[in-house]
């Protein structure tokens, strides 16, 4: 071990002496910054109190810092799951396809707004949306023709559904089944993250309380039938996108994280039994020192929390897992072929910080859905990160940096902040309701809005380098007659399906839902099963249950 | 102050990228305007509404989900079935830039897109209000 004390006296004297004869005469640049707003000082050491047992360990060994997995990608690489969907099933089952050709090797289903927010496509508050952020589902019979001709065994599916999640998983399942796949061999993932719905990204339709029975039924559900899912994907994406800091996407994540489980062990499931199935979703952004240092720090704090709070034995329970996606809101529309540099940077980032699984950006995401050539350069981004690197050859391999392993405790010694202070409140739900989360990340995007329009921050081609250019051409357009191919199709199913058969099971979803204690998962797929619409169950509930509103804070 | 400028900034539709209109809420309320801001989800009906009862000058309106060439006319159109045509509406969020000229048309009288700084909204509505003072 080398002597720190004497280091940081060195550093002192190369501070006043070496340092500062060339400070002296040209200074350094202004607002030396994290992308988090976080000091960079002149010189990083190594620190005294450094403990390489407690801090880091060993990969696939607590506290997991340097990753959850003992050999991480010189076993297999990441999963490389580019999110996508739009227009109708039939279109999004093509862009799989296409993908799967391309060698991604997951599936990830962007769904329409109304879709997300449990209105069938015929819904008059669906004008307008319909297919144009995702796929349109009204009913199994969409969901079939979404999967036609992939199957199910083979791949693993992750979906982007949050209030409605039981309904989608419940239409996956059967769809399954009709494979002949069973549900115990199928794998995937849903969001069904509410608490950040409220907090972010706004997708919520029930208030919190019948939102976390719902969440709870799916957990114990999946943990006796459908044992490979990821029954949720705890997300700080939306977090970071909303403008928070790198910080408080970790630790507003990981508290909404403990909300969830408190709630399930409240309602009687064993931590270890739904634990291990929990997963995480991230943010990578342009600052990648401090993106590497986010993602351990990330990890270390969750299985502290796990072992320490939640008292878990299970290892699993303990391993934060996470996937990743580049920074939408890094993306800019001017110049956008330099985006494809914004997402190199950002893939190395949550490369080498771990991730089980990763979507990079396309460059035309400020202008409109990306095209197939663009979604194939972000593809071919993380391909060439994989195969050409090199960086996935190591195991944490920024480990030991001085400056990272600064960053890490900062990072987290900061998150715990937060954290704790969000306990004292009494939980997520209740900050969310002061409106505190949401009031903290505002200030931190006002804050660095008003850094970029001063030209403190550059955002290169916009506030620095612009060109006049010409408008961009060959942008994606979703099929304006969308709707009325949709309302057409709603029209069959409704003529088609067993319409007694339909109503007996929303009418036994209902009775269920005014019952706390019953599991609401087997009347959803009885309903599904009978092709009962997406918007049709979800009213069901909404009349129980009520619907969750916005308390706005500017 | 009574003769201050008064702007409703509103999300109509589905989706819940509140980033940006916050910020030019914010921004605005910095600059010495007084603003109203509506939250996530709201139909034009109900922010034509809050736009009448408020008594505003100015409508602006963010989405990012591109139902903006249904839902920003049928603003337009709504104010102005409600006798409220004197009321200045523009927008902003991913708007491709072959829709702006249809925009316009309808009567969205300025589109903000990605990148676009506060200034450049703030100038607008001088522009439109002829005044030099917020």
């Amino acid at each position: 071990m080398p002597n720190n004390k004497n280091i940081e006296k060195n550093k002192n004297k190369w501070e006043e002496t070496t340092l500062n004869k060339v400070t002296s005469r040209f200074p350094a640049r202004k607002n030396l910054i994290t992308g988090s707003d976080v000091e960079v000082d002149n010189l990083y050491i190594p620190r005294e109190d450094f403990s390489y047992e407690e801090k880091l360990g060993f990969p696939g060994e607590y506290p997991y810092t340097r990753g959850v997995q003992p050999t991480m990608y010189r076993g297999k690489f990441w999963t490389m799951r580019q999110y996508a969907g739009f227009g109708t099933a039939e279109e999004s089952n093509s862009r799989y396809k296409y993908l799967l050709e391309q060698g991604q090797t997951g599936l990830s289903i962007a769904f329409d707004l109304p879709t997300q927010i449990g209105y069938d496509s015929d819904d008059p508050i669906s004008a307008g949306e319909v297919g144009k952020v995702g796929v349109a589902i009204d009913s199994l019979r969409d969901m079939e023709t979404l999967f036609d001709g992939i199957p199910l065994d083979k791949v693993s599916t992750s979906m982007t559904i949050n209030a409605p999640a039981a309904v989608l998983l419940a239409m996956y399942i059967i769809v399954a089944e009709k494979q002949g796949v069973t549900k115990e061999n199928i794998r995937g993932t849903i969001q069904n993250d509410i608490l950040k719905e409220y907090i972010a990204r706004g997708t919520y339709i029930f208030p919190p309380a019948p939102s976390m029975r719902l969440i709870n039924n799916i957990f114990e559900y999946c943990s006796a039938e459908v044992p490979k899912w990821n029954t949720i994907s705890i997300s700080g994406y939306h977090i970071r996108e909303a403008g928070s800091t790198a910080v408080q996407e970790i630790a507003f994540t990981i508290a909404d994280g403990i909300e969830y489980v408190k709630n399930a062990i409240s309602v009687g499931l064993d931590v270890d039994q739904f634990a291990g199935r929990l997963s995480f979703f991230f943010n990578a952004h342009n600052d990648l020192l401090e993106e590497v240092a986010k993602y351990r720090a990330a990890r270390r704090i969750w299985a502290r929390v796990m072992k320490e709070k939640f008292s878990a034995k299970n290892e699993k329970s303990m391993m934060m897992r996470f996937h990743t996606q580049t920074a939408g809101s890094s993306l800019t529309a001017q110049q956008p072929d330099n985006n494809i540099v914004r997402v190199a940077i950002q893939t190395l980032a949550a490369v080498m910080g771990g991730t089980q699984s990763l979507h990079t950006n396309s460059k035309d995401e400020a202008l409109a859905l990306p095209t197939e050539a663009s979604v194939r350069v972000a593809l071919r981004t993380q391909q060439i990160v994989a195969h050409e690197s090199g960086v996935a050859n190591i195991v944490d391999p920024l480990a030991g940096s001085y400056y990272i392993e600064q960053l890490t405790d900062k990072i987290e010694e900061e998150a715990w902040n937060y954290i704790n202070r969000i306990e004292d409140m009494g939980g997520m739900v209740k900050a969310i309701e002061k409106g505190y989360v949401q009031k903290e990340i505002q200030d931190s995007a006002y804050k660095y809005q008003k850094s970029v329009e001063a030209g403190d921050r550059v955002v290169v081609g916009v506030n620095k380098f612009a060109l006049e250019e010409a408008p961009p051409s060959g942008l994606l357009k979703v099929n304006p007659k969308l709707q009325k191919i949709q309302e057409e199709n709603l029209k069959q199913v409704r003529s088609e399906r067993d319409n007694a058969k339909v109503e007996d099971c929303l009418a036994a979803l209902s009775e269920g839902a005014s019952k706390e204690n019953v599991n609401l998962m087997p009347l959803i797929i009885d309903s599904v099963r009978e092709y009962a619409t997406l918007g049709e169950i979800s009213n069901v509930l909404r009349d129980k249950f009520g619907e969750y509103r916005e308390s706005i804070v500017l | 102050m009574n003769d201050k400028i008064r702007i409703v900034i509103a999300k109509p539709g589905l989706d819940g990228h509140d980033r940006g209109a916050k910020y030019i809420a914010r921004a605005l309320k910095d600059a010495g305007y007084e603003v109203i801001y509506t939250g996530i989800r709201q139909t034009p009906e109900s922010i034509v509404a809050t736009a009448i009862q408020e008594d505003v000058d100015f409508v602006g309106l963010s989405l990012l989900s591109g139902a903006h060439n249904e839902l920003f006319p049928r603003v337009v159109n709504l104010l102005k079935e409600q006798e409220a045509g004197d009321i200045i509406v523009f927008g902003g969020g991913v708007i491709p830039e072959e829709d702006l000229a249809f925009l316009k048309e309808k009567g969205v009288q300025a589109i903000f897109r990605p990148g676009a700084p506060i200034s450049e909204v703030i100038s607008f509505i001088k522009s439109k209000t002829g005044s030099t003072a917020a």
